[in-house]
C-alpha cells in the first residue's frame, strides 16, 4: 500500500498511504512527525524540514497534501476524486449560497458601480496581495520574478494611487501570477484529490494547503502600521464578487446550465490549474534544453510533447 | 517558448515551407502550419463581421451555426462528445445526434458573443502535432487581461477543419463530452432523449 520515489527535481521522499488517511494535521515544530494519533506509521508526506526554518513558514499547522495514484505530468483530464460523496454536498451548499447572497451581491455590485472603479478595486486587491506573491516567487527559487513583482507592487502602490491604478502594466512590468499552491507544486508535492471547499470553491489537496497558507505568508499582514486588519481578505472578497460579476455569464452557464455543474467545475477548474502549472514548467525546461531544431523550422512533436489525443484516433 | 511571438526568421521559414507544400502536387501536405495559423484568423474575421452585422441574436446564431459547420469537423467532434456511446449508436442516431450537437453548440457559444466584440486574436505560433495542427494564439477581450487560446486543426476530414480549441488549458470537446456524458447519465444511457433533450438546450 506505500509507495516511495523520489522526485526527480529534489530529494523529497513522498509516501503513499490509504486514501482514507490522506489528509492529516501535522506539528511540525515536533523532532519526530508524527500523525494526530501519534502514529509515525501513518505518515505520508515528509515536509522539508530546512526549507521551512530557513524561510519561517508558519510551522505550526501544515496540512500534507496527498499523492494521487499517478503523477502530475499529463496536461489531460485526469480526476482522482476520492471524496466525490463529500465534495458533491459542498458543492450543492456553494451553489445555494452563490444563488442566495453572492450572486445577486455580485450582479448589484457590478450594476451599480461603474466598471473602472470595479476595475479598480480589483487592482487594490490584486496589488495588496503582491508581496504575498513575491514571498512565493522567493520560495519558488524565481528571484527574478520576485524583483518584478516588488517592483510592481512598488510602481503601483505610488505612481499608481495605492494601487487603485495599474502603470505598472503600462511600463511592462510583467504581472505577478503565483500561490503557495504553485510553490508546493515546484517542491515536487503532487496534486492530491480534487476537493471543493466550503466558502471557497474548486480546489485540490495541494491547492487547498496553499489557500491556507498564503494567508499567513503576506508580508503587509505584520506591518507595524495598517490601516485595517485582514484588509487583504477583505479586497480579495471584493475582488472576487467583481469577478462573479464581470464573468457573470461564464459562471452562470456552468453552476446552473450544464447537467451536472460539479463535474463541469471539477474538469474546468483541474485543467486550468494543470495548464498554469505547466506554462511554469515549461519556462524552466526550455531554459535548459533548448530545441537545435528551433531556428530551422517547427519539428513534428513526438509523444513527450504532443498532449492531445487524436478524436479521429477512435 | 509558445508564448513567444513568430521570429522573423522562423516566420519566414514557416513561410518558405508553406510556399513549397503549395507547390507539390501531394494532397498529404495540403495543411502546413501557415495555413492553420491563416485558417484561425479567417475564422476569426468572419466571427468579426456576423458581429459587427448588428442582426438579431437569432440571426446571429444562425450564422455562427454556418461558419461552425463551415470551418469545423462537426462530425469528428460530435461523435467524440458523444464518447463510446458512439460506437453502438446507428447511424441515423449518430446523424440526429450531430445535427442536435451543432445546434446545441451554435447556441450556446453564440450567445455569447458579445463578450467577443472588439476581441482580437493574435497567433502566435503553430506547429504539427499527431491529430494535425496545433496554433496558439493570445485572444484579447475589452477589459481583460490577455489569454491563451489554442486551436486543432486537421485535414484528415478532407478539407482543412478545427477539430478542438483549448481556452487557458480547458479542453472544449472534453468539456462537452463531459456534459453529454451527464446527459447521457441523467437519460438512463438513451441517445434518443438526448437527442430530444439537445435540441433545447444550449
Amino acid at each position: 500500500m506505500r509507495r516511495c520515489f523520489k522526485s526527480e527535481e529534489d530529494s523529497l521522499c513522498v509516501f503513499y498511504v490509504p486514501r482514507q488517511f490522506c489528509i492529516r494535521v501535522y506539528d511540525l515544530s515536533a523532532s519526530t512527525v508524527k500523525d494526530r494519533f501519534g502514529n509515525p506509521e501513518m505518515m505520508m508526506t515528509l515536509f522539508p524540514q530546512k526549507l521551512l526554518n530557513r524561510f519561517r513558514v508558519p510551522a505550526f499547522v501544515v496540512l500534507a497534501a496527498c499523492a494521487g495514484p499517478s503523477p502530475d505530468a499529463d496536461g489531460g483530464g485526469r480526476i482522482y476524486d476520492p471524496y466525490e460523496n463529500t465534495n458533491r454536498a459542498i458543492h450543492t451548499f456553494n451553489r445555494g449560497l452563490d444563488k442566495a447572497f453572492f450572486r445577486p451581491a455580485a450582479k448589484g455590485y457590478v450594476a451599480v458601480i461603474p466598471r473602472p472603479m470595479v476595475n479598480s478595486f480589483n487592482m487594490f486587491a490584486e496589488n495588496l496581495s503582491l508581496p504575498g506573491q513575491m514571498v512565493d516567487y522567493l520560495l519558488q527559487g524565481k528571484p527574478k520574478e520576485a524583483c518584478t513583482t516588488l517592483f510592481r507592487f512598488v510602481v503601483n502602490s505610488t505612481v499608481g494611487f495605492a494601487g487603485l491604478a495599474d502603470p505598472a502594466s503600462d511600463f511592462e512590468i510583467p504581472r505577478a501570477d503565483t500561490d503557495f499552491g504553485v510553490t508546493l507544486h515546484v517542491w515536487g508535492f503532487a496534486e492530491g484529490p480534487y476537493l471543493e471547499l466550503p466558502f471557497y470553491g474548486p480546489s485540490t489537496a495541494r491547492d487547498a494547503v496553499g489557500v491556507v497558507v498564503n494567508l499567513f505568508t503576506n508580508p503587509i499582514d505584520f506591518a507595524p502600521t495598517r490601516p485595517i486588519n485582514n484588509l487583504g481578505l477583505y479586497a480579495e472578497i471584493v475582488r472576487r464578487l467583481g469577478d462573479r460579476g464581470l464573468y457573470s455569464d461564464t459562471v452562470d452557464s456552468i453552476l446552473y446550465g450544464s447537467s451536472d455543474s460539479y463535474a463541469q467545475l471539477r474538469l474546468i477548474y483541474l485543467q486550468n490549474r494543470r495548464f498554469e502549472l505547466a506554462t511554469d514548467n515549461e519556462d524552466a525546461y526550455l531554459g535548459l534544453y533548448s530545441d537545435p531544431y528551433s531556428d530551422t523550422g517547427t519539428p513534428v512533436a513526438t509523444d513527450a510533447t504532443d498532449p492531445y489525443e487524436d478524436p479521429y484516433a477512435e | 517558448m509558445p508564448s513567444k511571438l513568430f521570429s522573423r526568421r522562423s516566420f519566414a521559414t514557416t513561410l518558405a515551407a508553406g510556399l513549397t507544400a503549395l507547390s507539390l502536387p501531394v494532397p498529404a501536405f495540403a495543411l502546413t502550419e501557415a495555413g492553420a495559423a491563416s485558417l484561425v484568423n479567417e475564422v476569426v474575421t468572419e466571427i468579426n463581421r456576423v458581429i459587427a452585422s448588428g442582426k438579431s441574436e437569432s440571426a446571429m446564431i444562425k450564422d455562427f451555426e454556418r461558419i461552425f459547420v463551415r470551418y469545423g469537423d462537426v462530425p469528428i467532434m460530435a461523435r467524440y462528445a458523444l464518447g463510446p456511446d458512439a460506437r453502438s449508436a446507428s447511424s441515423a442516431q449518430l446523424r440526429n445526434f450531430t445535427n442536435a450537437f451543432q445546434g446545441y453548440i451554435s447556441r450556446k457559444y453564440g450567445k455569447r458573443f458579445r463578450e467577443f466584440i472588439g476581441g482580437t486574436v493574435t497567433v502566435q505560433a503553430a506547429r504539427k502535432i499527431k491529430a494535425g495542427y496545433e496554433v496558439r494564439t493570445k485572444v484579447k477581450l475589452q477589459g481583460q487581461a490577455p489569454f491563451d487560446v489554442t486551436f486543432l486543426v486537421s485535414d484528415k476530414s478532407g478539407k482543412d477543419k478545427f477539430f478542438n480549441m483549448f481556452i487557458e488549458g480547458v479542453n472544449l470537446l472534453l468539456t462537452e463530452r463531459t456534459e453529454i456524458g451527464s446527459m447521457l447519465d441523467r437519460r438512463r444511457g438513451d441517445i434518443d432523449a438526448v437527442i430530444r433533450d439537445l435540441a433545447s438546450a444550449g
